[in-house]
């Protein structure tokens, strides 16, 4: 892989489900060793992006359009087998429903060492105790027990971090990680983060993190794709997205958190409306239905501009996000 | 002229204690899903159970609403003990008392209208037809649903229209105590603002008084006048929500603040997080001396030994620490 390519470059990806664009022109591009959120309510897209990468989409979903690049290698145009190759070793994904994806008839500690043994041909005895190893730093007590017991015998904060396990064992190129933490108690989740920093930094693993929760992305993230209705409407450093949003969304997403330190018992910021369906956003700008700004010129699609460094946003007006304080 | 005496708590649990007995593999243990604890919750107030997966926080409400047994302990509502209360008695208490589940997707009948769903405790308590009707139109617009909600069925409504329905029918009766399960965790993050809202309102206007269930802390403190840090069955530290989340004594509230993420980057690159080791451990087998002990970063020895009672700290919460609230006063260890 040539250092000077981005490890994961997504570009203009759409996917279609019953002739409604649910992702709508896609791009996003994450570096080695950076991390790269991509934030967003429930159906705006976040998990079908990330599943179109490894062309893992549901059966009801079609990928129309766009290119997905792994270190200058075009992973659309892969055969099924070269793919496969590809899975679990330089990729590895840690999917939102972690019962769901693994293997109901294998022990715990047989998926962790999988990969292992698949991509890096180690022997068993070498491949358990780097399993278990792995195990117990994201947390789990008594790894040596557990190795040994099937999913349907472990809570579900267990298998996520047996999934994440599995992901992170053999150091990927890129980590795709689906709400990895949305499961779990927010001690384990400070420990899962603390592993995924710790990813980044020895093996310089680019890690794509899905989340909706905005306090992970403030300490996970170097970068941030802001999600709605299918499309990437903000992205941009953290700072940048924390301190000076440019798009409506994104600033009365954030407005509407409740705050540590904020004042009590209060009324909060809400947005109007509710998360539309897929299909029903109205024409132009998805958000403008729910959006105080809008106007004429909001019922056409708005392009996404530079606002910043590395900023970009697409919103019409853009200019005037500071006013709704 | 009569003396000033604090009014009765409208809510008091005594010792409570749920414990569930196993069957199968594990004959003769039990899960002490709630092991003896006591609060107050006054009227018109705000009472928030926090703590982690499996700590009993359920469990504690449905004790509350004789929904689950109590092993030992009592509950006191308006001064009279309800612990034992079945069948048509418990039956008086929906007037009083309702709650409102995380999920409000499985609380709602698919095939009742919304309008029915909201009818449906007036029509159990046999209020007139006329009245079921109008009700439901004042309470749907109590919630903030237009009228033209009442005919529709919940899979036409988005989560946080569901929620606000289930709200509009737990307060269908006038009850003066809502329990509230992490009733804004299902919903989408621009939808929760709306309901924490519509809560705050409802309390402001009816009176109404809350014992809000959350893992979210964030949402504790802002909604919340008192709060309870629950670790495996106990109570770890409780008080007034200022106290507790500025000046947290127990180990476990220090760690559990520590660990929530904060939405703003520069203050969390900046912040020091306490790491706790392990994992909760199981309620079917707690330790005998502290909870915490297994995973806590300051204990001494008493604490394999002796449960440490809840004690009053100087900064204004309670905490069970035998190190950080010591039950002579003095600082043991350290
Ligand atoms: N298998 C499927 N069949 C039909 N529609 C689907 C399928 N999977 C996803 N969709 C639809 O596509 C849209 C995007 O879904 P996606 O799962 O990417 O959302 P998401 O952003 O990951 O949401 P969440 O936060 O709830 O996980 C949604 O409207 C969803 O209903
Ligand atoms: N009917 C039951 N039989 C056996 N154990 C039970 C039963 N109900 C609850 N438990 C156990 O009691 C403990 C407390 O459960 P509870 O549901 O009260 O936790 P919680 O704090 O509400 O957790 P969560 O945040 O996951 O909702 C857990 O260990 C749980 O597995
Ligand atoms: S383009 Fe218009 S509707 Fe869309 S976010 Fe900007 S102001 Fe709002
Ligand atoms: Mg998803
Ligand atoms: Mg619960």
């Amino acid at each position: 892989m040539n250092a000077a390519e981005p490890v994961l470059a997504m570009r203009d990806v759409a996917i279609e489900i019953g002739g409604a664009r649910v992702v709508d022109g896609v791009s996003i591009t994450a570096s080695a060793g950076r991390i790269v959120a991509l934030v967003g309510e429930s159906g705006c897209g976040k998990s079908l992006t990330a599943l179109s990468i490894l062309r893992l989409l549901p059966k009801a979903a079609r990928f129309t359009g766009g290119t997905v690049e792994l270190g200058g290698r075009v992973l659309s145009a892969m055969s099924e087998e070269q793919l496969a190759g590809v899975r679990g070793d330089e990729v590895a994904i840690i999917f939102q429903e972690p019962i769901a994806s693994l293997n109901p008839l294998m022990r715990a500690g047989e998926q962790v060492e999988e990969a292992l043994r698949l991509h890096r041909g180690l022997g068993s005895a070498e491949a358990r105790r780097e399993a278990i190893a792995m195990m117990t730093r994201v947390g789990i007590s008594d790894a040596e027990r557990r190795a040994e017991q099937y999913p349907f015998e472990l809570s579900g904060g267990m298998c996520q971090r047996i999934m994440i396990a599995a992901a992170l064992i053999c150091r990927p190129k890129l980590l795709i990680a689906d709400e990895p933490t949305t499961a779990l108690d927010v001690t384990i989740q400070a420990q899962i983060l603390d592993l995924m920093r710790d990813l980044r930094q020895s093996a310089g693993t680019a890690i794509l993190v899905i989340t909706h929760d905005m306090g992970v992305v403030a300490d996970l993230a170097d970068d941030v794709c802001i999600m709605y209705g299918g499309r990437i409407v903000e992205s941009g450093p953290v700072d940048a997205i924390f301190e000076e949003p440019r798009h409506p969304y994104t600033k009365l997403l954030l407005a509407t958190i409740p705050k540590l330190d904020g004042p009590r018992k209060v009324d909060l910021k809400t947005i109007a409306g509710v998360v539309p369906a897929a299909g029903t956003w109205p024409d132009g700008c998805r958000f403008r239905n729910r959006c105080p700004l809008a106007d004429e010129a909001c019922a056409t699609v708005p392009p996404l501009v530079e606002v910043g460094p590395d900023h970009d946003t697409a919103c019409w007006h853009s200019t005037r996000v500071a006013e709704l304080a | 002229m009569a003396l000033a005496e604090s009014p009765q708590p409208l809510l008091q649990v005594r010792d409570l204690k749920v414990h569930f007995p196993l069957r199968g593999a594990h004959k003769d243990a039990t899960v002490k899903a709630v092991d003896g604890i006591s609060f107050d919750v006054p009227a018109g107030r705000t009472v928030a159970i926090v703590g982690e997966s499996g700590c009993g926080k359920s469990t504690t409400a449905y004790a509350v609403l004789g929904l689950e047994k109590p092993t030992s302990g009592q509950v006191l509502f308006d001064g009279r003990d309800i612990t034992h209360l079945r069948g048509r008695d418990r039956q008086a208490l929906a007037s009083e008392m309702q709650i409102v589940f995380q999920d409000p997707s499985a609380a709602l009948d698919p095939k009742m209208t919304i309008g029915d769903s909201v009818a449906e405790p007036l029509a159990i308590a046999g209020r007139p037809r006329q009245e079921r009707r109008r009700r439901v139109a004042e309470l749907l617009d109590r919630v903030g649903l237009s009228q033209t909600f009442a005919a529709r069925l919940p899979n036409a409504l988005s989560g946080g229209q569901r929620q606000r329905v289930v709200i509009a029918r737990a307060l269908a009766l006038s009850p003066r105590l809502l329990v509230l399960d992490e009733p804004v965790s299902a919903l989408d993050v621009s939808i929760r603002s709306q309901i924490l809202n519509l809560l705050l309102e409802l309390q402001r206007d009816l009176g109404l008084t809350y014992l809000f269930i959350s893992h979210d802390l964030s949402v504790v403190r802002h909604i919340a006048d008192d709060a309870l840090v629950l670790y495996l069955g106990t109570i770890a530290e409780r008080g007034p929500v200022d106290a507790l989340f500025e000046a947290p004594r127990h180990p476990y509230t220090q760690a559990l603040l520590s660990a929530i993420p904060l939405p703003d980057p520069a203050r969390q690159r900046r912040r020091e997080r306490i790491v706790l080791k392990g994992e909760l451990p199981s309620a079917l087998d707690p330790p005998v001396g502290c909870p915490f002990i297994g995973r806590c970063p300051i204990s001494i020895d008493r604490c394999a030994r002796v449960r440490p009672p809840l004690v009053p700290c100087p900064t204004g919460t309670e905490a069970a620490c035998h190190v950080r609230a010591p039950a002579d006063g003095g600082v043991v260890g350290l």
